[in-house]
């Protein structure tokens, strides 16, 4: 079956490997962004909850569910699954746990790739001397692949490249190469997060200018910690924190199934998988919290955060601000915000590679280099759409279907099986053999009855999401016989394009009909790449169950 | 910054540090299994192989 067991060095890598495919991106950019949307402190508590009826759980269920499926020598998510069943489509619902790494991965190594670059910017000084609409600029032309911002044609493309190339040869050195990347990329990240937290809680009002006389970044510690308690009976405000918990964590991917494969039965998963989880909420609680919000409320003022949150304030806003920081300590906080950026992406997308190599070394006996490869020429192909194409919307489609719709549905699906199918007696004893903790008996009832009710809630709300996302006003408007509106960020809405296709019918100019017509068929074009994705990885599925009947391993 | 605010954001952190710090405590503290375990570092070490 596979030539030869591949191991983790020590515990504290296979834990910093899992704690850094967890923390990402998101730790930094969504998890503040979320919580200034959601009414501050009043999101922090249904986060919390969410972390731990949620969260541990699903983490519990793979960490098991990876180590059971790894004492039968499978290491991703479709063999895996399908030793925990009987009947045949569970292997290709372990589809997803493959499908969902390469096409996240496709387009989160083009966010890597910034971060790289904009460590090199930020060394040789390109943002010096610029405007705040000068360094937003800097963003859109550099995605703009087509204008070379530095002489180097095709800048976006070639770091889009080194750094896949780079995630391709540490993937071809096996668990041991990702295992060394975490091993140095996890403390640096802390390290780095620390130095930049520290700015951020002693920025006071020492940053306030002329143009923004009242900045304060305590205003934004201040929004981002005072409690809200009335905004806990809004359903968004749950979901939003359900939604972060589930993205932060990297659960309904595959990778931690994967990770965990190599951990053998006798061995403890119990702790490992509350240290991991636990680490990530270090990052993204105590460090996410103290960087961005309260750094730009400093410089810019609370108004300002709370118009302009988002994804692009990472690469449109920072580099501006860290300007006013002075010429050296310029250079410096760049290299460490674009740094810890880039390590916190790199162990993700490694992660995210691994699922791919141990599928065809288990079922094909491909090596690691080959396996690693092949990874990184499918992850090329899948991924320059959404470079050369970023702005035509590609990028984002990928990020809702595969980033975020698949993670949902996979870890709904899974934990139904491991807590129904499978069984949660069996799935308990999973959890707890080799247990270096007394995982409290609650959970087994949790893991059995609220986290899936708790998926089910997300995948529903993101379903049918309520016009203008009020919960509220639907309900009520649902029991006074007046129907329940769609808003067009629901999954139903989504499919059909509705959005787009009401922008069409309100518009009489013929650019923006171009503009719009254009958008529609990149959607569609991402679409179907995702979709030929998919079906290429269940057809790889199915051979590999071909040759497993033909030498006899195969389940039914 | 306001107290409601800062006690809540120095009691969710606290908790947050605390928990995994002691989580880390019991990795590092917990003396590993006999061999064959699933790391590879200390393979060789006498003491923890089997009997």
């Amino acid at each position: 079956m596979t030539q030869k067991v591949e191991a983790w060095g020590t515990r504290v890598g296979l834990i910093l490997a899992m704690a850094g495919n967890a923390v990402g991106l998101g730790n930094f950019l969504r998890f503040p962004v979320q919580a200034v949307q959601n009414g501050g402190g009043a999101f922090m508590i249904p986060y919390l909850i969410c972390f731990l009826l949620m969260g541990i759980p699903l983490l519990f269920i793979e960490w098991s569910s990876g180590r059971y499926g790894g004492k039968f020598g499978n290491h991703s998510t479709p063999y895996i699954l399908d030793t925990m069943a009987k009947g045949r489509v569970w292997k290709y619902i372990g589809v997803f746990g493959i499908f969902t790494n390469i096409a996240v991965v496709s387009y989160y190594v083009y966010i890597e790739s910034w971060a790289f670059s904009y460590v090199y910017h930020s060394i040789i000084g390109t943002f010096q001397g610029l405007n705040q609409g000068q360094v937003a600029a800097f963003f859109n032309s550099y995605v703009d692949v087509r204008h070379s911002l530095t002489g180097i044609p095709y800048e976006a493309v070639v770091f889009y490249v080194l750094v896949l190339g780079l995630n391709t040869y540490v993937l071809s050195k096996g668990i041991k190469g990702v295992e060394k990347v975490a091993k140095i990329g996890m403390p640096l990240l802390i390290l780095f997060g620390v130095i930049l937290a520290i700015r951020g809680l002693t920025l006071g009002t020492s940053g306030a200018s002329d143009l923004f006389p009242n900045a304060n970044a305590w205003d934004g510690l201040n929004f981002l910690w005072t409690p809200q308690f009335d905004s806990l009976t809004n359903p968004k405000v749950w979901l939003a924190a359900a939604g972060q918990i589930f993205f932060t964590l990297s659960v309904g991917m595959g990778t931690i199934h994967c990770y965990a494969a190599y951990v053998r039965s006798k061995d403890d998963i119990a702790l490992n998988a509350v240290s991991a989880g636990f680490m990530n909420e270090f990052v993204e609680v105590v460090l996410g919290s103290m960087i961005v919000i309260p750094i730009a409320a400093g410089y810019l003022g609370l108004d300002w955060v709370l118009e302009n949150a988002g994804f692009g304030m990472a690469f449109q806003t920072m580099p501006y601000l860290f300007q006013q920081f002075g010429t050296v300590l310029a250079a410096f906080a760049g290299v460490l915000w674009f740094g810890l950026l880039f390590f916190a992406g790199i162990t993700s997308s490694l992660a995210m590679g691994t699922p791919w190599v141990s599928f065809l070394k288990d079922e094909f006996n491909w090596s690691n280099s080959k396996g690693a490869w092949s990874f990184g020429l499918l992850t090329l192909l899948v991924g320059l759409p959404t470079v050369y194409f970023y702005q035509q919307g590609v990028f984002d489609e990928y990020d809702y279907w595969a980033g975020t719709v698949s993670l949902v549905v996979f870890a709904l699906l899974e934990t139904i099986l491991f807590s129904w199918i499978f069984g949660i007696n069996k799935g308990w004893r999973e959890i707890n053999y080799g247990a270096d903790i007394k995982v409290p008996l609650i959970y087994k009832f949790i893991i059995k009855y609220i986290t899936p009710l708790l998926l089910l809630f997300v995948f529903v709300g993101a379903l049918f999401t309520p016009q203008g996302n009020d919960w509220i006003a639907n309900i009520n408007s649902l029991f006074s016989g007046n129907g329940w509106a769609l808003d067009n960020a629901s999954i139903i809405k989504q499919l059909t394009q509705a959005g787009l296709k009401e922008q069409l019918a309100l518009t009489t100019d013929p650019l923006i009909i171009e503009q719009l017509n254009d958008k529609m068929f990149f959607a569609n074009l991402a679409r179907m790449i995702l979709l030929t994705l998919f079906i290429f990885i269940g057809l790889m599925v199915y051979f590999a169950f071909l040759k497993r009947r033909k030498e006899g391993r195969a389940t039914l | 910054m306001n107290t409601t605010a800062l006690i809540m954001m120095v009691i969710t952190q606290g908790l947050v540090i605390a928990i995994t710090g002691y989580f880390f405590y019991r990795v590092l503290t917990t003396p590993p299994k006999q061999e064959p375990d699933s790391y590879s570092e200390n393979d060789d070490v006498e003491e923890r192989q089997e009997e």
